[in-house]
């Protein structure tokens, strides 16, 4: 657990130098190059909320056959995480789309996608709190998570290719063009070395909420 | 077995026609779905104030009536069976396949029926006339499908949670927003707009949907209804 932290905090304090040091400005991204630095801290946040999403229905489902709380206090720790990465990748796309499209919100797929996240752990949580008895509380908490996990590759998957197939006007190809970039040399190793350290970061706070979450639990 | 084939259709039929039969009675679901329906086309129709909608605008209109009058009402057929303290007597009774599948058709008969009814009154009171009849029917029944196997489990845990009003809606929406965004492009090109060029794929999308929200429906809905 010792090797996780130490782990998350040295990689990210590389990628938050390497950013804006080491790594050059991408002309592509947006009107002034610079902007593309935010995508070494903004992609990797999307793709932990995104993670933190699978593990908690994956550990529903297990909740579901065990039964055990344990399995209830990963899977919950996991969708709060994951709130508060989608969150703050919802917020960094933004200034990102800002700079880039013109408008901080333009309802691009990718937009859509951590809106409805963002939207489903708000359910998830004010449907965890408004059940009082314990065992119910998880149950159905379970449940809900999985019949989202089951419906989400649609809406990960199908919807921005439908929107680009019904809604071809400017704006939207604008964002399908300029939404990819090759990776190479520098900007590949900061990249990389970034969803690591986003990576150690989540497992960390994972352990750590769970460990709090189960100090709770034994309090009553 | 065919016998035991014959014996669980013969229950869910069963389950569908003790609830058709209660409504009828009562008449409580109907009435908030219709006129709820009814009041929020009311206000539209009157708020445009007879302004020329695109065919865009009209489809918006047209899934956020049937989406909020559904999200209204459809809880209902649960919760009804535990305010009134027969849950238990159900579960007792009734197989899990049954109870979902009955109270699924139940609310499918219910939405269809409002479909039927928005349609002729969208069309005179929001001057929307239907360009493409086959995009329109059709879409209303993928729509009508996917609307109710969502809401039929969400009924079910907002019934067994004790929970009701406005987390019904809370916990339907990012479910349903998938189904909402495709359902107002198709419902676009029968009204004579948009492109007709992605409704392949439209109705590609409502068909997965429709398949994969009855199917986990169905496989979680035991674990919602049992303790």
């Amino acid at each position: 657990m010792g090797i996780v932290r130490i782990a998350a905090v040295v990689l990210i304090t590389i990628v938050i130098i390497a950013a804006f040091t080491i790594a050059p400005p991408l002309a592509a991204m947006g009107t002034s190059g610079a902007a593309s630095r935010i995508f070494f801290f903004h992609v990797p946040m999307a793709q932990v909320s995104f993670l933190s999403f699978v593990v908690a229905a994956v550990y529903a489902i297990v909740y579901l056959r065990t039964r055990k709380t344990d399995h209830d206090l990963f899977s919950s720790v996991s969708a709060e995480l994951g709130l508060v990465f989608s969150i703050v990748a919802m917020i960094t796309g933004s200034i990102w789309a800002k700079q880039a499209w013109g408008a901080y919100w333009n309802w691009d797929p990718r937009q859509l996608f951590l809106f409805v996240l963002v939207l489903f752990y708000g359910a998830f949580f004010a449907l965890r709190q408004a059940i009082v008895q314990a065992d119910a509380r998880r149950r159905l908490s379970a449940v809900y998570l999985i019949f989202g996990g089951a419906i989400s590759p649609l809406l990960f998957f199908v919807l921005p290719r439908m929107y680009q197939s019904l809604h071809e006007d400017a704006n939207q190809v604008v964002v399908a063009t300029q939404g990819k970039f090759n990776m190479s040399g520098p900007v590949a190793t900061v990249f990389i070395t970034s969803i690591a350290g986003f990576l150690c970061l989540y497992v960390w706070l994972l352990k750590l909420g769970v460990a709090a979450a189960r100090m709770q639990e034994e309090q009553g | 077995m065919p016998k035991a084939a014959s014996s669980s259709a013969d229950r869910i039929w069963a389950i569908f026609a003790k609830d058709a039969r209660s409504e009828y009675r009562t008449r409580f679901a109907v009435n908030a779905l219709f006129l709820f329906a009814l009041v929020t086309l009311t206000a539209l129709s009157f708020a445009t104030g007879g302004a020329g909608l695109t065919p865009l605008l009209a489809s918006v209109f047209f899934w956020v009536i049937v989406f909020f009058s559904a999200l209204s009402s459809l809880a209902q057929t649960f919760v009804k069976e535990v305010e009134t303290k027969t849950a238990t007597f159900l579960r007792l009774t009734a197989p899990d396949d049954a109870v979902f599948f009955g109270k699924w058709g139940f609310n499918l008969l219910l939405l269809l029926l409002l479909e039927a009814v928005l349609t002729p009154l969208f069309i005179v009171m929001l001057n929307m006339p239907v360009a493409n009849w086959t995009v329109w029917i059709a879409t209303l029944i993928l729509g009508a499908l996917g609307l109710v196997s969502t809401t039929t489990l969400i009924g079910a845990l907002i019934a067994v949670a004790g929970v009701r009003g406005a987390l019904f809606s809370v916990l339907s929406f990012p479910v349903l927003l998938p189904l909402l965004v495709v359902l107002i492009r198709t419902t676009e090109v029968a009204f004579g707009g948009g492109l007709e060029v992605g409704l392949r794929d439209g109705f590609l999308v409502l068909g997965t949907y429709a398949v994969v929200a009855t199917t986990a429906g169905w496989m979680l809905f035991p674990f919602v209804w049992r303790e």
